[in-house]
């Protein structure tokens, strides 16, 4: 009596029957069901900002890289695979993995042995009050905007699968994400994200491997890619079925400056940047029980990591080549459909879910994308609530009032957040582009930020004048190079310099980096450093070693020490770098 | 600030959350196993779409598979659960 289910909604790019919609209910149940067992651990505001710091590496270290495993990863990924292939594989491998390690290894001690509960309260700490408000504001009034495109990209999700009304869909998944998030905090949240990991992984796994099946293997899609690459605006064919030198990606025309584009613009500066000082990441490590498991989190993170490229790019790869209307668009052509009116590379993973899922598998891979979007949005609102009542309400608005005081507060902007995603997801829906460009100009933040903070962990002699003062420097020279490409920030940007895609980002965070460097040093110079017993645990010389690593870790077998193990990412990342 | 130490007896409660996540998944997972074994049994397997396999029946099994990993892990070490005060006893 199973056979032949009959489609619900039939003007949805995918015909969901009852049992997929069985197999989603199923997933907001054990959503729902999480929040309100986390409810009952919660009872101070350390276990509701870092979930009492008790948790296991493992359990952070996936929730580390689901928190980043959301909407813009999974449709971004197997979109830019879709359009150019395997380079898009170094958003992982060059991208992520590296800056995770040095996360785990040089900076996770001075995060977790400070004790302090966010980001910016580190950046208060070492530079004061100006770094602090610049890092605190700018984190969180980019959390909302990027929650409300997360709340966007779910909404229009919902509607195009089960054929929802865009604000209705909108406003349910709010009130969702609102439940699990203030009836639990940040445990919630990260168990969730432990549970979409897998969900996610049970989805894309079957999707890829049925697809390489439909294509004829590997060398299917080869052959597939080989058929229509060069004409129009498509790479070359070896272009696109090797990561290096990834021209295409990059921009560039020279092979040399495109290798060099990626490894220092997108391997060290924005990766290092959005890795080592986005809350959202560390706050993950920082909710563990020992400063080893902090550690270990991005590291255990890093490996899961690597293989997700295989689970997000090759089904975008796969796409392109099987998908009559993905394979189309990539032809130049312009097809209507999709979730925004017309077909884009966004919709690969969608058109490839309608062709090769039977009924039944095709409920996970929904459930799977709602989770992953979801999640991402809740990983945005916790960051958000953190910093709000930590670093904004409770040091400059409200002071000295009781524990119980701020975890209201950390609620009710949980609240707050979430309404205020719902009105920019509308903004999202009516301006698509300038929320790109807002993203592009917010990864302009990250590459500073990450040039202040390594300095101030290593140069004690860098003063507090020199820490807002480098930033503010370093984020202007990045928008100079946005607005001197081609393109960068639309209409805005004059292309005086040749450079556009992702190659313009690369340039303007590595000149950033650059000029916050060369202006925190000049500045230093000039200005009084603060008095080194103030720098205790949060600048390296003036740390004793035995507060940067755990003395039990000695004891543990090779398998659970940090070292041993980025030792072990590392060499993993480097053999499938040669490898593709 | 609070300090590393929970205070006044919260410890226990951490610990029986932590156990739960890796029954969460064994529960989730097996749930979705039975019902694409049971989909890849009685339904349709539209073999149009999946160039010939029985995707529901392999995926099902594989998320039973996976399913009785965590449960049997949960079983096997389980956490430390007891009304222990000191934070030594955390990692799993």
């Amino acid at each position: 009596m199973l056979h032949a289910p009959a489609p619900l909604a039939s003007d949805t790019i995918i015909s969901a029957s009852w049992v997929d919609y069985l197999i989603v209910a199923i997933y907001f149940g054990f959503v729902l069901g999480i929040g309100l067992m986390a409810r009952r651990g919660v009872s101070d505001s350390v276990d509701f900002f870092l979930s009492g710091r008790s948790l296991p590496a493992w359990v952070t270290g996936l929730a580390f890289i689901s928190a980043n495993l959301g909407a813009v990863e999974i449709m971004g990924m197997s979109a830019s695979g879709a359009e150019f292939g395997l380079p898009t594989v170094h958003y992982f491998w060059v991208g992520a993995i590296p800056a995770m390690l040095f996360l785990g290894i040089v900076m996770m001690p001075f995060y977790y042995g400070s004790q302090v509960r966010s980001v910016p309260e580190f950046m208060l700490r070492r530079f004061g009050t100006g770094a602090h408000l610049v890092n605190a504001v700018s984190f969180a009034v980019a959390q909302l905007l990027i929650a409300g495109i997360n709340l966007y990209l779910l909404g229009s999700i919902i509607q195009a699968l089960l054929g929802l009304d865009l604000f209705l869909a909108v406003v349910i998944a709010a009130v969702i994400v609102l439940c699990y998030i203030t009836l639990g905090g940040l445990s919630a949240a990260i168990y969730n994200e432990v549970l979409q990991f897998f969900v996610i992984v049970a989805a894309l796994t079957p999707l890829t491997l049925l697809g390489l099946d439909r294509v004829g293997g590997w060398q299917g899609v080869k052959d597939g890619i080989a058929e229509t690459a060069g004409q129009g605006d498509v790479p070359p064919a070896a272009d696109q079925l090797n990561s290096w030198p990834g021209t295409a990606l990059t921009g560039f025309d020279s092979e040399l400056l495109s290798v060099v584009g990626i490894v220092f613009g997108l391997g060290f500066v924005l990766s290092f940047g959005y890795w080592t000082t986005n809350f959202v990441e560390v706050q993950r490590a920082m909710a563990t029980d020992s400063i080893s498991s902090a550690r270990k989190t991005p590291i255990i993170g890093a490996f899961p990591k690597m293989f997700v490229p295989f689970i997000t790019i090759i089904p975008g790869m796969i796409a392109a080549v099987l998908v009559a209307e993905i394979a189309e668009v990539k032809a130049g052509g312009d097809v209507s459909g999709g979730a925004e009116g017309s077909v884009t590379y966004n919709d690969s993973l969608i058109y490839l879910m309608r062709d090769v899922l039977p009924n039944g598998l095709l409920g996970v891979a929904i459930a799977g994308l709602l989770a992953a979007f979801m999640a991402g949005m809740a990983a945005n609102v916790s960051a958000f609530n953190t910093v709000f009542s930590v670093d904004l309400w409770e040091r400059y608005a409200v002071k000295d009032r009781s524990d119980g005081y701020y975890l209201r507060v950390g609620r009710w902007a949980t609240v707050g957040a979430t309404v205020v995603a719902v009105f920019t997801a509308q903004l999202a829906a009516s301006f698509s582009n300038i929320m790109d460009y807002l993203q592009t100009l917010f990864g302009f933040f990250n590459a500073p930020l990450f040039a202040t903070f390594i300095l101030g962990m290593f140069w004690k002699r860098m003063t507090a004048t020199a820490g807002w003062a480098g930033l503010a420097s370093g984020t202007l020279a990045a928008v100079l190079v946005g607005f001197l490409a081609e393109g960068t920030l639309g209409s805005l940007s004059i292309g005086v310099l040749p450079l556009s895609g992702q190659g313009a980002a690369f340039v303007a965070a590595g000149v950033a980096f650059a000029v916050d460097i060369v202006v925190s040093v000049a500045v230093s110079l000039v200005t009084t450093p603060k008095p080194a017993h103030e720098l205790v645990g949060l600048v390296y010389s003036e740390t004793p070693k035995e507060d940067l690593v755990d003395e039990a870790e000695a004891s543990y077998p090779w398998y659970r020490r940090t070292l041993p193990l980025a030792g072990i990412a590392a060499v993993l990342t480097i053999i499938l770098n040669l490898a593709f | 600030m609070s300090e590393h130490t929970p205070s006044d007896g919260a410890a226990s409660t951490h610990k029986a959350g932590l156990l739960d996540i890796r029954s969460i998944i064994g529960a989730l997972m097996g749930v979705y196993g039975v019902i694409l074994v049971l989909m890849g049994i009685f339904a349709d397997p539209e073999t149009d779409k999946t160039g010939g396999t029985n995707a529901n029946l392999w995926a099902g099994l594989a998320m039973l598979l996976v399913a009785l990993v965590f449960v049997a892990w949960a079983r096997l070490r389980p956490v430390r659960v007891p009304e222990e005060q000191e934070a030594s006893a955390a990692s799993s």
